[in-house]
């Protein structure tokens, strides 16, 4: 990654306790990047006016000698599917065009309550359906690395804001590969955590059971020290796990005896030579350093996305339902009559593609269909859980690419539904499984990034976190 | 299975409350078709012995206190973002044509 003018985040919150940096700073210098790069569409909204009272307020305490957080005047980005006070929240939809949010995120009010200050919102494929940002109501990000390229999705504006350097750092969601493939699109890195370390509450819900909040920083280090902030049960997501006692940050880099399965199933056919040949360095390079590399199958891996499109649609029709016309968001103002109102206002509000999620689930759980499909897909997913665990008995960690390409041409994919749900063919077995991973870079083909897919056992982020360090350092 | 017909989109969005334009339904008649099509391949996946997952941690019966918690938000917040209401009610549509 290229140098940055931010300190790593631990570092840049110390000197701000410490009174050498002000926070009131911190925010414009965020701000004015932001500015400086708008072409890049990565960014919906600012929030400047609350981003700078915060800032004013903690530079105020410090002064007053009083305790600050442990991100004190470190600036963020989210995702515009949190909820966060000071501007809208539209999950770049039509739908939720003009959305204030009357709460906010549990993960929003754990980095305010250390002093981290929210100054914009990024763009994303609308409701999160998609892999390049290409499914936005309102644009499409451009990948700093090339911008007739796609940042990948559906975490592209948070993954280009990093890369951009609009922030130390930024969140996303991740439910099939919206943090790991955008990460691995643009060069930084994409944390998925293991599902439910972190709470989803306040946060437009897509598919409930893979949907985890992620991190896209410079390094493993700036996300540890983020996921230590954010990571632990949640009274309002029923669905949280405990944190690790450990915690996550100073986690030790390790890689010498580590016993490493490289995913056969991911170097087969269908990926692009120049992503196998950066994966296979990286794998030499794990070797040379002192760990065991050795090639896993898991044979029903390549079964995932067949899983996955029928799994998620299914809870994505689910979850949308309650985009009513009724209570909140998108109304359609002419009809006559309640039916009416929900199918205009539905139809609408939502883009092509949350109508086809919505209706490819509606028609995997309906009536004479559900045993066929969504209980079919279901029982899958078992099977490929137990591969994973097979594969963890013999192996600490599991790698191999995180997409089948490098980033494409904005408009390559934009006609083919099928065609595009292929980006996540890797990122969506370990969100099947609930597995925490990570996207490193590893290198470029032809100069565009190329991630390296570290995965490893539930509840064992700490160890992955360690690992992702490790990556870091060999393959800079 | 065959491909979709025009009417399974028709019920298709009708169950699932969304008026779709006549260029809509054939655009979404022939790519459900297509990605149906791909999912077929679980079909002859032998899954003898394997019930279906749904929660991945294996977490069961999260119960809390069943009390009053103040979490700041009021229902007049609540109402605030309401598109149509009357009074502190949300005002909908009558029901029947």
């Amino acid at each position: 990654m290229q140098a940055s003018q931010w300190l790593p985040i631990a570092e840049l919150s110390a000197k701000v306790r410490a009174g050498e940096l002000r926070a009131a700073d911190l925010v414009e210098q965020a701000l004015k990047t932001i500015e400086a790069k708008k072409e890049y569409n990565a960014i919906i909204a600012t929030i400047p006016e609350r981003a700078r009272t915060r800032a004013a307020s903690i530079d105020a305490a410090i002064k007053n000698g009083e305790t600050v957080g442990r991100l004190a005047g470190v600036p963020f980005i989210a995702k515009d599917n949190f909820l966060v006070f000071g501007a809208e929240t539209t999950a770049a939809s039509n739908m939720l065009k003009g959305f204030t949010a009357p709460y906010q995120s549990t993960v929003i009010e754990k980095l305010e309550a250390e002093g981290a200050i929210c100054v914009a919102k990024a763009n994303l494929d609308a409701f999160a359906h998609g892999a390049s940002t290409e499914n936005s109501d309102f644009f499409t990000t451009k990948n700093p690395a090339d911008v007739a390229r796609v940042p990948g999705g559906s975490s592209g504006g948070s993954a280009a804001a990093v890369v951009l350097d609009m922030a130390p750092f930024a969140l996303g969601t991740d439910t099939g590969g919206s943090v790991r493939q955008p990460a691995s699109f643009v060069g930084c890195v994409g944390y998925k955590p293991t599902y439910g370390l972190m709470s989803r509450s306040g946060i437009v819900a897509m598919a409930s059971s893979t949907d985890v909040v992620g991190t896209l920083t410079r390094t493993a280090d700036d996300a540890a020290y983020v996921i230590d902030v954010i990571a632990g049960r949640d009274p309002l997501d029923g669905t949280t796990i405990e944190r690790d006692p450990a915690g996550y940050t100073d986690v030790p880099a390790a890689m010498k005896g580590k016993k490493i399965g490289l995913i056969k199933e991911w170097m087969g056919e269908g990926v692009a030579p120049g992503v196998a040949t950066v994966i296979r360095s990286a794998a030499d390079a794990f070797r040379a350093a002192g760990a065991d590399v050795r090639e896993v199958s898991l044979p029903s891996l390549p079964l995932s996305l067949a899983v996955y499109y029928i799994v998620v649609p299914a809870e994505v029709s689910s979850n949308l339902s309650r985009h009513d016309g009724q209570r909140f968001a998108f109304s359609y103002a002419d009809a006559a009559t309640l039916d009416e109102s929900y199918t205009q206002s539905r139809g609408n509000g939502f883009g092509a593609e949350a109508k086809r999620r919505i209706m490819i689930g509606t028609y995997v759980l309906s009536s004479g269909y559900y045993d066929a499909y969504y209980r079919k897909a279901q029982t899958v997913r078992t099977k490929l859980i137990n591969e994973f665990n097979e594969a963890f008995k013999q192996f600490d960690f599991l790698i191999g690419p995180v997409a089948p390409t490098t980033a494409f041409k904005i408009g390559e994919n934009a006609s083919d539904p099928l065609q595009m749900y292929l980006a996540d063919v890797m990122t969506v077995g370990p969100s099947l499984a609930g597995l925490p991973a990570i996207s490193v870079p590893a290198g470029t083909s032809d100069n565009l990034p190329v991630g390296l897919h570290i995965v490893a056992p539930q509840r064992s982020d700490r160890a992955l976190l360690g690992m992702a360090k490790a990556a870091e350092e060999l393959l800079a | 299975m065959a491909d979709l017909t025009r009417d399974d989109v028709l019920k298709l969005a009708q169950l699932a409350r969304l008026t779709l334009s006549e260029e809509e339904i054939e655009k979404y008649r022939s790519e459900l078709s297509q990605i149906l099509a791909y999912v077929q391949q679980l079909k002859d996946v032998d899954v003898t012995g394997l019930e279906p997952t749904s929660q991945v941690t294996g977490l069961m019966n999260v119960m809390r206190e069943d009390e009053v918690v103040d979490y700041g938000v009021s229902p007049d917040d609540l109402l605030r973002i309401v598109p149509s209401k009357q009074d502190r009610q949300i005002k909908v549509k009558r029901m029947i044509a």
